[in-house]
């Protein structure tokens, strides 16, 4: 086969591959409203894929902020203008870091997780199993995961964004350890991060790439060849392109919600 | 005695994976009440025709009916409803890992009737004792044998009280006691609770002990059907190379290649 | 994995993550000046607005005391009309100023209010009556060169 040729087969695959997901999703969206009466469910999954990471992503948070403050002190200090560290502390995190940082710690704790677990239950034929006792796997393994997914990233993305800019993070090391002003420090955070736009940004970023990690994570696992190493492969895979995804996702946000500023 | 009637009808069919054929033109009876085998070398699509029959694959020509309803054309919901009056068990037992084995059995009963808790256990309980496992209920599958596993996945089968049971390869890799164990629970169940069998399997001794009828497939097609003495005295060399497990026959032993003494070169030696 | 445990984990959970979405709208944020909180809305034209954004701080004393809302252009008149929500609390008197002024070394614009001396105070809708926009470079640059030029053919 020469080579033009096998480039575009490689294309139409993916094409093939990226439409197949596509399907997947609707089909788990529509699934989604069944779960209303499944609570449980969707509570265990927000166990495994939400409290799980919330070690890890407090943690980030936290020495984040502290970096941020650091640097960013060095930075405004030749200035004389340290009274600006909370501001611009709170605006890196806000906008940039703290969606972007969350969602990629996301992918590689639970997005992974969230892969090997389905992967390996196609392997061991549990949902062939299922489905042979006439239970949809989509509903009852998929759309609980899927869920979970959409409703934990926000949420930690909230909660990295509070760790970073406050009294764990930033906080600590601008107004404790490098003198800053509390007051000036607070204020200008007040006054310079608008709700509207840059808190919004925050859930809009965040709920964006919950679909977005969690769509690829779902997918991969369901799709996985039934073998270690297609588990394996599709935990990696599911890593990779989230990565990429969010970077790219984030790129386009940014733009949008900040562009004509 | 098992009365005539198939509850399961094949009529040439055909399927194929990729390029390779695996049915072509296929004729199958499952009657009911009673146990039929299907036999054959590996890789002849023996767990293929019992994902045919779930529909959980369609078939690409002939047809297929289950009680009647040809299985390709059931709407997702009536197939929804279709199996839950068939159950299988899977070669690997398909266990749920994350469930205890009481909440593996009771799985089918939680999510597709509405039994309060104490009935639900009832059941799970009998369907338990029925394989022996009423005291391995709060095990975990990581914990139990692979046997042990198999006849777990037998209880949970029969949880709903399914009209059939597909079995596809239960012998494989067992010990004589659990291989005993199985074969007399499938014999039991079927003769108790009024159930048609289905086994898939490539043990044949074990299987024509408990067979009432016997299907012989291979290359896609059906070497031979008959009961379980008929499928032994047959004629045919093929079926009795397979019977007998024979080294040699008409599945040759030898992969085909070159004349040996042509590949080790032997005239060039001096 | 016990049930009611498991529950009472997952609820705290999402309990700190509502606090911290809290946390963010209320403390991290300006909310509390914008829009949902008690004040009232007034309006001044000006004949240049600078660089003055939505979101600029309005003045008074350097206290901040409120934040620009819209800028429009007025169509018979042709001047920039900025709208700013001045906090409850904080009474104008009728005949206060508003100039456009630059902070600080990065130059962000806001509106400083003078106070004027009237007995009654600007209500929701009124007009500040003087202004004076902002200092734009290139008039500042024209005007110095026209002095310079003055003075060399004296």
């Amino acid at each position: 086969m020469n080579a033009p040729r096998q480039g575009i087969d490689a294309v139409a695959n993916s094409l093939a591959e990226l439409g197949r997901s596509i399907f997947f999703l609707l089909r788990v969206i529509a699934s989604l409203p069944s779960l209303v009466r499944k609570p449980r469910l969707v509570i265990e999954q927000l166990y495994s894929v939400g409290v799980l990471s919330l070690v890890i992503i407090v943690v980030s948070g936290v020495f984040v902020g502290m970096v941020l403050a650091l640097s960013g002190y060095r930075l405004l200090v030749d200035f004389g203008a340290e009274e600006a560290l909370g501001t611009s502390v709170a605006l890196t995190v806000v906008r940039e870091l703290g969606p972007v940082v969350t969602a990629l710690l996301f992918a590689g704790r639970a997005g992974s997780a969230l892969a090997a677990e389905i992967g390996l239950m196609k392997a061991t034929d549990q949902l062939s199993g299922m489905e042979m006792m006439a239970v949809d796997p989509l509903r009852r393994i998929v759309a609980p995961r899927f869920l979970a997914g959409l409703i934990a990233l926000p949420l930690l993305t909230s909660i990295f964004c509070v760790m970073a800019i406050g009294a764990a993070g930033g906080h600590l090391v601008g107004v404790a350890l490098l003198g800053v002003d509390a007051g000036a420090y607070w204020s200008g955070i007040q006054e310079n991060v608008e709700f509207g736009k840059d808190i919004v940004n925050v859930f809009v970023k965040s709920g964006v790439f919950g679909v977005i990690v969690t769509w690829i994570a779902v997918y991969q696992g369901y799709s996985a060849p039934p073998t270690s190493e297609g588990v394996s492969r599709a935990t990696t895979s599911t890593v990779v392109l989230s990565s990429l995804a969010i970077l790219g996702a984030n790129l386009m946000l940014t733009a949008v919600l900040f562009g004509e500023v | 005695m098992p009365d005539d009637s198939s509850l399961v009808e094949a009529r040439d069919l055909r399927f194929r994976r990729g390029a390779r054929v695996i049915f072509d033109g296929v004729d199958i009876d499952i009657r009911r009440g009673g146990i039929t085998a299907i036999m054959g070398p590996s890789g002849t699509g023996k767990t293929t025709l019992l994902r045919l029959i779930g529909g959980q694959w369609r078939p690409d020509g002939g047809s297929l009916r289950f009680d009647g309803q040809e299985v390709a054309a059931l709407s997702q919901k009536r197939l929804f409803e279709l199996r839950k009056r068939m159950g299988m068990l899977f070669q690997t037992g398909a266990l749920l890992t994350d469930l205890s084995v009481f909440d593996n059995v009771a799985f089918p009963l939680r999510e597709h009737t509405r039994l309060p808790e104490r009935l639900i256990r009832d059941v799970v309980l009998m369907k338990l004792e029925a394989v022996g496992l009423r005291g391995a209920r709060d095990l975990y599958p990581a914990q139990l044998s692979g046997g042990m596993a198999r006849r777990v996945a037998l209880a949970r089968a029969i949880a709903l009280d399914p009209e059939m049971i597909m079995y596809d390869e239960p012998f494989a890799g067992q010990d004589p006691i659990s291989m005993g164990v199985l074969l007399r629970l499938i014999r039991r169940l079927n003769d108790a609770l009024g159930l048609t069998s289905v086994v898939v399997s490539h043990d044949v001794k074990e299987t024509l002990q408990i067979a009432d009828h016997c299907y012989v497939i291979a290359d896609g097609e059906v070497k031979a059907h008959g009961t379980s003495d008929e499928i032994r005295d047959s004629a045919s060399e093929w079926v009795q190379q397979f019977v007998q497990a024979q080294a040699d026959g008409p599945v040759a032993f030898h992969y085909p290649g070159p004349p040996y003494a042509e590949d080790l070169h032997v005239e060039d030696r001096p | 994995m016990q049930s009611r445990g498991l529950e009472i984990v997952v609820g705290f959970f999402v309990c700190l993550g509502i606090a911290a979405v809290f946390i963010l709208t209320m403390r991290v944020s300006d909310l509390a000046d914008t829009g949902g909180i008690e004040g009232y809305t007034v309006t001044a034209a000006f004949s240049n607005v600078g660089g003055l954004k939505a979101g600029a701080p309005v003045q008074l004393a350097g206290v901040r005391i409120g934040r620009v809302t819209d800028i429009r252009i007025d169509n018979t008149t042709y001047e920039a009309v900025v709208s700013m929500r001045i906090r409850e609390g904080y009474e104008l008197p009728e005949d206060s100023d508003a100039q456009i002024l630059t902070a600080g070394l990065l130059g962000e614009q806001y509106v400083g209010i003078g106070p004027g001396a009237a007995r009654e105070s600007l209500a929701d809708g009124d007009r500040i009556k003087i202004t004076q926009g902002a200092v734009i470079l290139e008039e500042l640059i024209g005007q110095f060169l026209y002095q310079m030029g003055n003075r060399g053919g004296e």
